[in-house]
């Protein structure tokens, strides 16, 4: 499929090439990528994921033998309808600010009484090993599909984390000199072939959040908003982050306070 | 030159506390308020078990700390401060001689993997890293598949001939880009030794050769 979709590409570009200007053949570009958005769309393989994930949530497990649903995300106990597109927020039963993920991994600990290291063990699904988080993760965002995005930071501690994830937004290291402004901080680019968002926009971020957890055709799995971050830190050259550390919920809280007011089609499918 | 010598002799004239704190688009730079939490914040986001050379990704250089302080915009006096300090840092291959072989520079400019660590997906060791100049620049037409981040180079020699002094610009630029624009969006790749003097003498006859598909076609 995929290999049929780049055959496709470069006979439009090359054709393109032959009959236009470049920017005939960039919206060319745009317009065959769109086409093939839509057609996967039809049939997203998260959606088997997501009633895994609605089953995992109901199911008594761990020591505690209990299930998640007392798990409050910030709208109360149990509360899902639009919490995923709230997050991160500022838990005072926990003293700090919680994206979905580190929210999920406290309440299996503190509800079902898994340790830290088993309820993050299979964090991603790899072949042949799937992920419980994964599965949650995408029930639980698809539980705000349709509403907008509210993260205002107005809680000196999630105003405190966007600054810092603006800072890291921005923090240049490594051998390619890359952050994530590199990449991320203009309008209308293009790494190869694949269009960039401009993150500091409400346009750009939001075309960017609105739609994880997503199912990657290119990795053939659902993905996570922290797996999406990890692997842009990878990308950059970076060492890996670790999971659900600050610098990663910090991340988030800037770009959802970016994307505010953008309205969640989740779970999403992406290259 | 000449103006731009004078440009840099006013900026150090006018050096203020008041330029420091402006762009050139005269905008105000605020600075961030958590700066030193957030770098503490960031640090601790690796593990301390991690290989010490994985680390040693995360320091900055003077240029970098600098950029990211200024949201890649500095001041003019800063911005004056890393290009004197960067242009410093060139070095050329021992023979002198700038211009390669355009077809290892093509295939240079193609590559674009190595130097990914972590332990999700690495690169496996060894493998060799390209500069993959097609990710932000379109170069020979006949390569479709490239980004926008940069300028396109097409025609980069045909454009410009090829004289002693373009071909120590194209050199110096892709060895240290922010002795010429500090803090541009361009890897430092000759600084960083992720690609050698050699292999930039190739990606610059790539640019350069008049053989070369970014001229000729």
């Amino acid at each position: 499929m995929r290999h049929g979709l780049i055959r496709t590409l470069a006979g439009v570009a090359i054709t393109a090439t032959f009959v236009g200007s470049v920017a005939a053949q960039d919206s060319k570009f745009a317009d065959e990528l769109a086409k093939y958005r839509e057609a996967l769309a039809d049939g997203n393989p998260a959606d088997l994921l997501e009633v895994k994930g609605a089953a995992l949530w109901a199911e008594k497990r761990g020591p505690k033998n209990a299930s998640l649903e007392q798990c409050d995300f910030g709208l109360g106990p149990g509360k899902l309808e639009g919490a995923y597109a709230q997050l991160p927020r500022y838990f005072k039963d926990a003293g700090k600010v919680m994206d979905v993920e580190s929210r999920l991994v406290h309440c299996m600990m503190t509800l079902q009484g898994f340790t830290r290291e088993q309820a993050t063990k299979n964090w991603f699904s790899r072949p042949g090993t799937e992920s419980d988080i994964e599965a949650l993760v995408t029930f639980i965002g698809a539980k705000s599909n349709g509403m907008p995005i509210n993260v205002p930071a107005t809680h000196p501690e999630e105003k405190k984390m966007y600054q810092i994830g603006e800072y890291v937004f921005y923090r240049r290291s490594g051998p390619q000199d890359f952050s994530c402004a590199i990449c991320h901080g203009q309008d209308g680019k293009r790494i190869r072939l694949q269009e960039l968002g401009n993150l500091t926009t409400k346009e750009g971020a939001g075309t960017a959040m609105k739609t994880w957890p997503s199912y990657r055709v290119s990795q053939g799995a659902v993905w996570t908003m922290e797996r999406r971050l990890i692997d842009c830190m990878r990308q950059a050259r970076f060492p890996e982050p670790k999971y659900l550390s600050d610098s990663i919920i910090a991340l988030q809280v800037y770009l959802q306070k970016n994307a505010t007011g953008t309205v969640m089609e989740t779970p999403g499918i992406k290259r | 030159m000449k103006k731009l010598m004078f440009a840099a002799l006013c900026a150090a004239l006018t050096h203020t506390a008041l330029a420091q704190e402006k762009t050139p688009s005269g905008k105000a730079v605020a600075k961030n308020p958590v700066s030193a939490e957030a770098e503490q914040v960031f640090r601790n986001s690796f593990s301390p078990d991690n290989p010490k050379y994985w680390m040693t990704r995360i320091e900055q250089d003077d240029a970098m700390r600098l950029c990211g302080q200024f949201k890649d915009n500095p001041p003019a006096a800063v911005r004056q401060k890393i290009e004197l300090a960067q242009k410093a840092t060139i070095r050329y291959p021992v023979d002198g001689k700038l211009m390669g072989n355009w077809k290892e520079g093509e295939k240079i400019a193609a590559h674009g993997r190595g130097g990914h660590i972590g332990f999700i997906q690495p690169d496996a060791p060894m493998t060799p890293r390209g500069g993959n100049c097609y990710a932000c620049h379109q170069l020979a037409v006949k390569e479709v598949a490239y980004g926008t981040i940069g300028p396109s180079l097409h025609h980069f020699g045909k454009l410009r001939g090829n004289s002693d002094d373009i071909v120590k610009y194209a050199y110096d630029k892709i060895y240290n880009s922010n002795a010429f624009n500090a803090c541009t969006n361009m890897p430092r790749f000759g600084l960083h030794n992720w690609l050698t003097p050699e292999e930039i003498t190739h990606v610059v006859a790539f640019l350069m050769d008049p053989e070369s598909p970014v001229n000729k076609d």
